[in-house]
């Protein structure tokens, strides 16, 4: 039986995520070479400087289409560096520099030839704080699809589409031409992700999405991110680990710690599927962070 | 039945043995800040009740639309070729320095940055600003009238327009450094390339502060006289055609009438100064107006 459904699975790995009750209500564990799902990131020895300075190095890492991979760890641990380096937003960060190797869908995301724009249209980003455009609504949405040269008529069922997915349109359907910066934190950053959305991206990167909200936007995101997760590959930062244990189907744990010139530089500890990260960690430093001794 | 002390000798509200000083010392600040407030208004205030004392009977509709006498000597008349003489010379030197200047903000601001060349330009701007207004006269007397052989008013817009560029270059800047890079960040992210991003979300959010940094500029250069004194040639008939032909300009008849010996002179001298006070109060009430509601229009919840 087992056997039968990894068959399955291998036909059309990016389109298919099995059922859940395929797996008699306990929850799989994968290996950490990610079974047969298709890789959407793969970094090799990345490294991020800035101005020279080294923030975070030695990440290798893999991040499957179609789940939520969260990265965890203490402040300062370079989550969000290896965040960004997954839509090349250091490239508009003066003097950093990433170095090692990162593919995406098996292409170098830093080769000669790659378009930035059309990397971040791929791959969207929802920021920390909600950043909506001081525009309505309606023009926050619909400026993905603006840029990348839809057409009038297409937009108003663009913005629909990307509200609903958000699970936002019941609330503004009735005031889209008003100002975004009307609604509440938790709306706000619902709307960045429907603007996100509404590009059709591939990838979102969700940076601590919900740090600046309260415990029931937190939800409703968390909710929102479950369901997006059949459609669009996530990668989160969180600093909440309860968070990652809920939402997060693999989890990276990050720290930093002091070299030899007394600087703090952020590292890959560990990287495993979410279940057995919290409850089989297998390195001692993953552990004292889960169970709250540090961090 | 029992008697109930009253609280009223130590209050637990009331302030305790230092405040007396500290009282003092508020009422003294008070004092000190509308005193000064006071001490700036007076000048205004004096300035703007002997301008319209005196040129208030030479001003209306009357003095807009009638040509200036030719004879100094001659009572009545108007000031309608130094009106739009103002218009047009300040117009061209908006037109002219406006978009240049938002433009070098955008590239100090967005492109430049800390760069050696960025550095150099805004050294340079900020000289600028020191230059007084007749040199800048002068620099455009020697490049373009003399070489011309002809004043004109488009030459007055030269000389307003390089005292504006430095002005509107600082203004636009200071504007798009306070839009949040969150914002640029977010637009990026949506896969938007820098120009777009520039066009369609850092300039709209800058743009009530850059609009009213502007027409404050606009105001300012509508004032210079000593730009326009070997430039435009003050003449009495008005000139409609900018480029061609020597004009003449509200500032310009101020200073020419004020020091004429003839009360008719020194009447149009003072209605001008009214009309002039009143262009500058109109531009800068405008930047009010545009500026509020294009702020409300883009950030506020309707």
């Amino acid at each position: 039986m087992p056997e039968a459904r990894s068959g399955t699975a291998t036909v059309a790995p990016v389109l298919t995520r099995p059922p859940a009750e395929q797996h008699d209500g306990t929850r799989e564990v994968l290996p950490p070479e990610l079974g047969e799902r298709q890789i959407v990131f793969d970094l090799s020895d990345v490294e991020v400087r800035y101005h020279g300075v080294t923030a975070v190095q030695n990440v290798d890492l893999r991040i499957a289409a179609r789940e939520i991979t969260a990265f965890i760890g203490p402040s300062g641990c370079g989550k969000t560096t290896v965040l960004r380096t997954l839509n090349r937003m250091h490239d508009i960060t003066p003097g950093a520099e990433v170095r090692g190797r990162i593919t995406y869908h098996g292409e170098d995301l830093y080769g000669p030839r790659v378009d930035v724009a059309e990397v971040r249209r791929r791959i969207g980003m929802v920021f920390q704080k909600p950043n909506p455009f001081p525009k309505s609504i309606h023009d926050n949405v619909a400026y993905g699809p603006r840029i990348n040269g839809h057409k009038r008529g297409d937009i108003g069922d663009r913005v629909e589409h990307a509200l609903q997915r958000a699970a936002l349109w019941d609330e503004v359907k009735d005031k889209l031409r008003q100002s975004a910066l009307g609604l509440s934190g938790g709306q706000q950053q619902r709307l960045c992700i429907a603007r996100a959305l509404a590009v059709e991206p591939d990838v979102v990167l969700m940076d601590e999405p919900c740090s600046a909200l309260d415990p029931i936007a937190t939800a409703r995101i968390e909710d929102l991110m479950q369901e997006l997760k059949s459609d669009y590959t996530l990668v989160i930062v969180t600093h909440n680990m309860q968070q990652a244990a809920r939402a997060s189907d693999r989890t990276a744990f990050f720290t930093a710690e002091v070299d030899d010139a007394g600087r703090r530089v952020g590292h890959l500890v560990e990287f495993d599927a979410t279940e057995h990260l919290f409850t089989q960690p297998s390195d001692p430093r993953t552990e004292g962070y889960i169970t709250g001794r540090f961090g | 039945m029992s008697t109930v002390t009253a609280p009223a000798t130590t209050s637990l509200l009331q302030s305790r043995a230092a405040s007396r000083g500290r009282r003092l010392r508020n009422h003294l600040a008070t004092g000190l800040i509308i005193g000064s407030m006071a001490v700036t208004l007076v000048p205004l205030v004096f300035l703007v009740i002997f301008v319209v004392g005196r040129g208030g009977h030479a001003f209306g509709w009357h003095f807009l639309t009638t040509d200036i006498p030719i004879l100094d000597r001659e009572m009545g008349g108007g000031m309608k070729a130094a009106v739009v003489g103002t218009l047009l010379i300040t117009g061209g030197a908006t037109a002219m320095a406006v978009p240049l200047g938002v433009l070098g903000a955008v590239y100090l601001n967005e492109y430049g940055k800390q760069s050696r060349l960025a550095r150099f330009i805004r050294f340079l701007s900020e000289v600028m600003t020191g230059v007084p207004s007749i040199v800048m006269g002068l620099f455009i007397y020697i490049l373009w009238t003399l070489h011309f052989k002809s004043f004109s008013g488009f030459a007055g817009s030269l000389a307003l327009a390089c005292l504006m560029l430095p002005i509107v270059i600082r203004t636009s800047e200071e504007m798009l450094r306070l839009v949040p890079d969150e914002l640029r960040e977010g637009s990026y992210a949506l896969g938007s390339r820098k120009v777009r991003t520039i066009r369609t979300v850092v300039l709209p959010h800058a743009a009530p502060g850059v609009i009213s940094g502007s027409l404050l500029a606009v105001a300012r250069a509508a004032g210079e006289t000593a730009p326009l004194l070997f430039v435009i040639g003050i003449v009495t008939d008005t000139n409609s055609n900018l480029f061609h032909g020597p004009t003449t300009a509200l500032s310009a008849q101020i200073f020419k009438n004020a020091i004429s010996p003839f009360v008719g002179a020194q009447d149009r001298a003072y209605g001008a100064a009214l009309t002039l006070i009143l262009l500058v109060f109109v531009f800068t009430a405008l930047a009010r107006v545009v500026t509020t509601v294009y702020a409300r229009r883009t950030t506020a919840a309707v």
